[in-house]
């Protein structure tokens, strides 16, 4: 609906040659950025650098045009890595304990994250923004509540593999999604995001459980 | 005085363990009702402090701060604050409180601006005293108490700070592929159990803009947007974004603008 309207906004402009389409103002935006952060001990500027998929949903504002987001959905589908052997079901007790984690990757010289803290890895942070075991109140509401998501889907391999997918690369199917690209982005490793899957998915897991 | 904040820090610690127990937001209102105490908001010691140390002669050019123009004249600081950012002809940029106290600070005293980035918030792991940049601003934002955020929109470097400062606010960076909007574009949402402002909501912003610099519990320390700025950037996994830099001031311009109208509460006090 939303792509819709933008189309047919985009179209109006064209036939009234109105001026009025939103400025582009990346090139400024780069610039400002360029001009705000500086290299040195513990940064990785390489992190301001955006991809293709953040121009674009940084550009519309996340509501990219119809054939932006097909670009999207099919450049990003092909990122998507399974771990070996594709078992996409991991460990659920694994996965729990990535879901509560929010550890890892703060960077910078005044509180960077420190790798001795770290095991086990960088956290999925999911509590952040989902709702997941029903007995953890402290869930935020950015992004859906996941509580009895294997019990309402079921395990069969379609919903295990769409799960997987979504985990490893959300703007597979939505472009400019919220999520973070978990897996392509590096902040999980293949069998972490099976883990995870497990734990969504598994009805032995306690998100599942009434 | 003393009494009423240890008073309030053990009351608020209490509530904070119990409200994953208590299961609902009743126990994080009370709290939040308590952090709205004024008496018992520390944030009055660290202006104390800011005004001692503006009118301390310092540097190498021994001199106070008495003499810097933060845009209504040398040394006029009643109201300075509720007119910022906003365009300064000597450096010719937009300027916030933090980035002219740094011009103010290296021209009247003759500090050294790279000495003073590179310690420029105090770290709250070690419990450390809010630094000189920190104390400084918390009193000048101090002066406009009471007043409206009323940040001039009429030089050009002002329009374009505003502009630009909203669309770098919805540019999606880092391995999270976080923008500010991700969080802040959409009434009622939450990470964990902390509210988070929505830009785009008048009263929302306006409650949010009009109670900073804050007094934050978890930091045992005074804030500033500035701060603020570098802790967002911090979450998202960016580099270190600089302290008073061309971005952050963007920013505080485009969320001071939205917040046009609101009523400065000063102090304010947060979580």
């Amino acid at each position: 609906m939303k792509n819709h309207t933008l189309i047919l906004s985009a179209l109006l402009a064209g036939a009234f040659g109105t001026a009025h389409a939103a400025e582009d103002l990346s090139g400024k935006v780069e610039k400002l950025v360029a001009s705000s952060f500086k290299p040195g001990e513990g940064q990785d500027m390489s992190r301001l650098t955006q991809d293709e998929t953040q121009k674009i949903c940084s550009k519309t504002r996340n509501n990219p045009s119809a054939k932006e987001a097909d670009a999207i959905n099919t450049r990003e589908r092909a990122t998507i890595k399974y771990p070996d052997g594709k078992k996409l079901m991991g460990d659920w007790k694994n996965g729990e304990k990535l879901v509560k984690g929010g550890f890892g990757m703060r960077i910078g010289a005044i509180e960077p994250d420190k790798a001795d803290k770290q095991k086990g890895g960088n956290g999925g942070n999911c509590y952040a923004c989902h709702a997941l075991d029903p007995k953890e109140v402290a869930a935020g509401n950015i992004g859906p509540s996941l509580t009895g998501y294997g019990a309402l889907r079921g395990a069969s391999d379609d919903i295990v593999t769409y799960t997987y997918d979504k985990l490893y690369n959300a703007q597979a199917t939505v472009a400019c999604s919220s999520m973070p690209r978990m897996g392509h982005n590096g902040i999980l490793t293949p069998a972490q995001v099976a883990d995870i899957t497990a734990y969504l998915v598994s009805p032995e897991s306690p998100l599942n459980q009434k | 005085m003393k009494q009423n904040l240890m008073l309030t820090g053990t009351a608020a610690l209490a509530i904070v363990l119990a409200a994953p127990s208590a299961m609902g937001e009743a126990s994080v209102e009370e709290y939040r009702a308590m952090l709205a105490d004024k008496d018992a908001n520390p944030g009055f010691l660290v202006i104390d402090q800011g005004e001692a140390l503006f009118k301390t002669k310092r540097g190498p050019k021994n001199a106070s701060l008495e003499k810097c123009d933060f845009g209504l004249g040398p040394g006029k600081l009643k109201g300075a604050y509720a007119q910022l950012p906003r365009y300064f002809k000597d450096t010719k940029r937009v300027q916030d409180v933090e980035s002219r106290l740094l011009t103010c600070m290296v021209s009247l005293q003759g500090f050294d601006e790279a000495e003073i980035k590179k310690k420029t918030f105090a770290d709250q792991r070690y419990n450390e005293t809010n630094t000189d940049i920190e104390m400084l601003a918390a009193y000048v934002a101090y002066q406009s108490n009471g007043m409206k955020i009323t940040p001039p929109l009429k030089h050009p470097a002002e329009k374009e700070a505003l502009k630009v400062g909203e669309a770098y606010f919805w540019n999606r960076h880092g391995p999270m592929d976080f923008s500010c909007a991700t969080c802040h574009a959409e009434d009622g949402k939450r990470v964990r159990l902390q509210n988070l402002v929505n830009v785009y909501n008048k009263k929302d912003i306006q409650a949010t803009m009009s109670t900073w610099p804050t007094y934050r519990v978890s930091h045992g320390a005074m804030r500033n947007m500035q701060h603020r700025m570098w802790d967002c950037h911090w979450q998202m996994r960016t580099p270190d974004i600089e302290f008073g830099s061309p971005a952050t001031t963007a920013l505080i311009s485009f969320l001071t603008h939205q917040a046009k109208g609101g009523t400065y509460d000063l102090p304010g006090m947060k979580r």
